[in-house]
């Protein structure tokens, strides 16, 4: 493997392999040093051409807990901001030397762009590329969904997850429908129809106007976030209607199974697709989410530069 | 037995048939088998197809404005390769050729190239807008003759200046080339709305923008009974909309572009923009459907829709990236590949679709004529049995965007002839203004 830029490049195997490689460096991340010398002397970028504040900062933690040298490049202040293309931009990189390039970037397939070309010959991580993909993600959620139900299985087959909110404008969701059902889960889509892409039939994953119907069925319920400027752009009549449908509230919460988790990307709008009570409750593994994102990094980071996953037991 | 400038002998013509044809003083002076003319210069035909020098109702040359991409000089050695002998410059120059000063110029220039028929296209508005009249009288009155008038690239979307401007052209003969693709739906889209953009989140274009305006328009043009053409059609449900007006008579004419014809919206899964172009490539489904109108004349032509763009224009993320693709130098390989060596098209109907009426629509002079005794030596000799690999670094465009890049195609221009003048000899475009 030498990029991960969609998880539809992934196999099984390989999705497995890496979550298997997330566990056993999450017990490094619990011990007392919480560093390993894996990544010594390698540069790695962090490239984000669009806000992010916890993706950046996850992969930042996750290059240095392996030793690597980390570069932030941030779209503010930079050379992105004055207009610099992202080949000029991959080719400075180049002659940094930079190992591996992670990238952010508003424009769907961005980082295929700078893995295809010739600007430069390091890995590329793929941080959310505009309205993609978000690789990374994907692989955080199911390492959650995994480690809280996943009964000791290496994938998560037998498991139903909804996925619910704006499918559409949602990188989240893509990553997530082609891992979720590659790990052996049935995922169901629940959005109101303005917010699921046209031919959305050929995807790996059931689709549902009525979240009420879903909800009873499912294990997991992952909520996207709806972004501000939706509101504006006809997709739903007002925020109090969008929530009255496809919103996560207590009393929705209780038509849930017992032990049925709720989880959210971030950030969240309390109050708008899920609810205060929800967000913290018992069910929510939203922070766990975000400190499993280090590992799961962490873990593409050592098969995409250490060369190979790390065997469970060796440290 | 006579003298002759130039002779070409022993070529096929469309319909099959082999013959010499002579030329003299920039006329075709004798067409027949075993001809006795006596000639300064020939070349041996055998094996090739001669046809109508090839005429192009949608090319973008860029100039003036955009000379880093394309000049009226570059576009028309271009074209010359590609065995055009005329071609049609859209108006969406900087600044738009919305006045006769503009259109002139661009008239001028292709003048003094000297390589083929430049005609101007008109805007329909002011500064391409979509609001007010553009001089369209004084263009129609200029040098430059124009007689085509055309938004393209911005729709002419507000239905009452469309009406406006279909009616107020009768007075010139004129026709109304639109760019199908309401606004409204197609903010800030990508490509091809489906499977494809779904998967790969780029922001649809769907069919619909296209159908919705084409069916108000023929809707319009039979109201006022005036003359309204098709630009670029890529939707099966364009056909059939096309298809109804003219079973109703409505004066409405389509193009269909080389690239639409061959290729499909899973191209834009490498996300590299050289497949980003507007209207989008559409599905396999479309394709046939496309390829199937062409053949039974629902759509009248082949138009290029040649659009230059510099490589930074290219080289970069797909959505930042220009619409648009190359199209002269190859458009005869591509129609050759999908309709002639399919079986749908004969080279006869390839000379109808590729000459003939893209002049009627265009009123052009002298274009367009059958390989008969009298009518303009504007003929292109191609040899259909051999193959060549497009190479985006040898083509004589100044901008190098072509999809085809790498492509074996079949079909080979070896020579042009723009009124008698041998402007591409054996592949190579001559000097301009020599003879």
């Amino acid at each position: 493997m030498r990029h991960l830029l969609s998880i539809a490049d992934l196999s099984k195997a390989e999705a497995i392999s890496i979550l298997d490689t997330a566990t056993e460096l999450a017990r490094v991340s619990d011990g007392a040093v919480k560093k390993l010398p894996t990544l010594r002397g390698r540069t790695i970028v962090n490239l984000f051409a669009e806000d992010s504040t916890r993706t950046r900062i996850s992969f930042e933690a996750a290059a240095k807990r392996l030793s690597a040298d980390v570069i932030n490049f941030s779209a503010k202040g930079s050379s992105l901001s004055k207009g610099e293309s992202l080949k000029d931009t991959a080719m400075t990189l180049q002659a940094m030397g930079a190992d591996a390039v992670v990238i952010r970037h508003s424009a769907s397939g961005a980082a295929q762009r700078l893995a295809d070309n010739q600007w430069m010959s390091g890995s590329v991580v793929n941080a959310g590329d505009g309205t993609h993909e978000h690789p990374s993600q994907a692989l955080l959620d199911a390492f959650t969904i995994r480690k809280h139900l996943g009964m000791g299985g290496a994938d998560l087959s037998g498991l139903n997850v909804a996925i619910v909110g704006d499918v559409l404008h949602s990188r989240v969701a893509r990553s997530n429908v082609l891992l979720l059902s590659l790990l052996g889960a049935k995922v169901s889509l629940v959005a109101p129809p303005t917010l699921l892409p046209l031919g959305i039939e050929s995807w790996p994953a059931e689709v549902s106007y009525d979240f009420d119907a879903v909800i009873p069925h499912v294990d997991v319920v992952m909520m996207l976030r709806v972004q501000q400027e939706r509101m504006t752009d006809l997709f739903f009549p007002n925020a109090r209607e969008y929530s009255r449908y496809f919103g996560l509230n207590a009393e929705r919460m209780a038509s849930m199974k017992p032990g049925a988790i709720v989880m959210h990307p971030g950030p969240m709008n309390r109050g708008l697709e899920i609810s205060a009570e929800v967000a913290d409750s018992a069910r929510s593994v939203i922070t766990e989410q975000v400190t499993n994102g280090v590992s799961v990094r962490m873990a593409i980071l050592y098969v995409l530069l250490a060369g190979g996953a790390l065997e469970a037991g060796s440290n | 037995m006579s003298n002759v400038d130039f002779l070409i002998k022993n070529v096929s013509l469309p319909d099959g048939k082999v013959a010499d044809i002579g030329i003299t003083d920039g006329v075709i002076s004798s067409i027949g088998k075993d001809s006795k003319d006596q000639a300064t210069n020939s070349i041996d035909g055998s094996g090739f197809v001669a046809l109508p020098g090839l005429v192009d109702l949608h090319t973008h040359l860029r100039e003036p404005g955009r000379e880093d991409a394309e000049t009226v000089l570059s576009g028309s050695r271009a074209g010359v390769k590609g065995g055009f002998t005329a071609v049609s410059a859209m108006a969406n120059t900087s600044p738009v050729a919305d006045t006769a000063g503009v259109v002139e110029q661009v008239y001028r220039l292709g003048q003094e190239a000297g390589l083929l028929d430049v005609f101007p296209i008109g805007a329909v508005t002011q500064g391409l807008k979509g609001e007010a009249l553009s001089e369209i009288g004084a263009m129609a009155d200029s040098v430059a003759r124009v007689r085509v008038f055309s938004d393209d690239g911005n729709c002419v979307s507000d239905p009452l200046v469309m009406r406006r401007a279909l009616e107020y052209i009768k007075k010139f003969d004129g026709v109304i080339a639109q760019h199908a693709q309401d606004p409204r739906m197609t903010v800030g889209s990508q490509m091809n709305e489906g499977e494809i953009s779904a998967r790969l989140g780029l922001k649809g274009w769907p069919a619909v923008a296209e159908e919705a305006i084409i069916a108000r328009d023929v809707l319009l043009a039979d109201h006022v009974k005036s003359r309204l053409h098709i630009c670029h059609l890529t939707t099966a449900g364009g056909v059939e909309i096309i298809r109804w007006a003219k079973a109703r008579g409505i004066n409405v004419t389509a193009e269909v572009t080389p690239h639409h014809l061959l290729l499909t919206d899973d191209l834009a899964s490498s996300y590299d923009p050289v497949y980003k172009v507007n209207p989008p490539l559409r599905t396999e489904a479309d394709v046939i459907a496309l390829r199937e109108a062409l053949a039974d004349g629902t759509i009248d032509i082949v138009a290029t829709d040649h659009a230059p763009h510099p490589t930074e224009a290219k080289e970069c993320e797909w959505q930042e990236a220009a619409f648009g693709m190359l199209g002269l130098e190859t458009a005869l390989s591509i129609v050759q590949k999908t309709m002639v060596d399919t079986g749908l098209i004969s080279w006869q109907q390839v000379a109808e679709r590729m000459s003939y009426a893209p002049a009627r629509i265009g009123r052009y002079e002298q274009q367009g004529q059958p390989l008969v005794e009298g009518s303009a030596a504007n003929i292109v000799v191609m040899n259909p049995t051999q193959m060549w690999t497009v190479d985006r670094d040898l083509v004589l465009s100044k901008s190098s965007n072509t999809p085809y890049h790498g492509q074996q195609l079949p079909g080979v221009i070896m020579h042009t002839f723009f009124k008698g003048k041998h402007v591409l000899n054996n592949g190579v475009v001559a000097q301009n203004g020599a003879k």
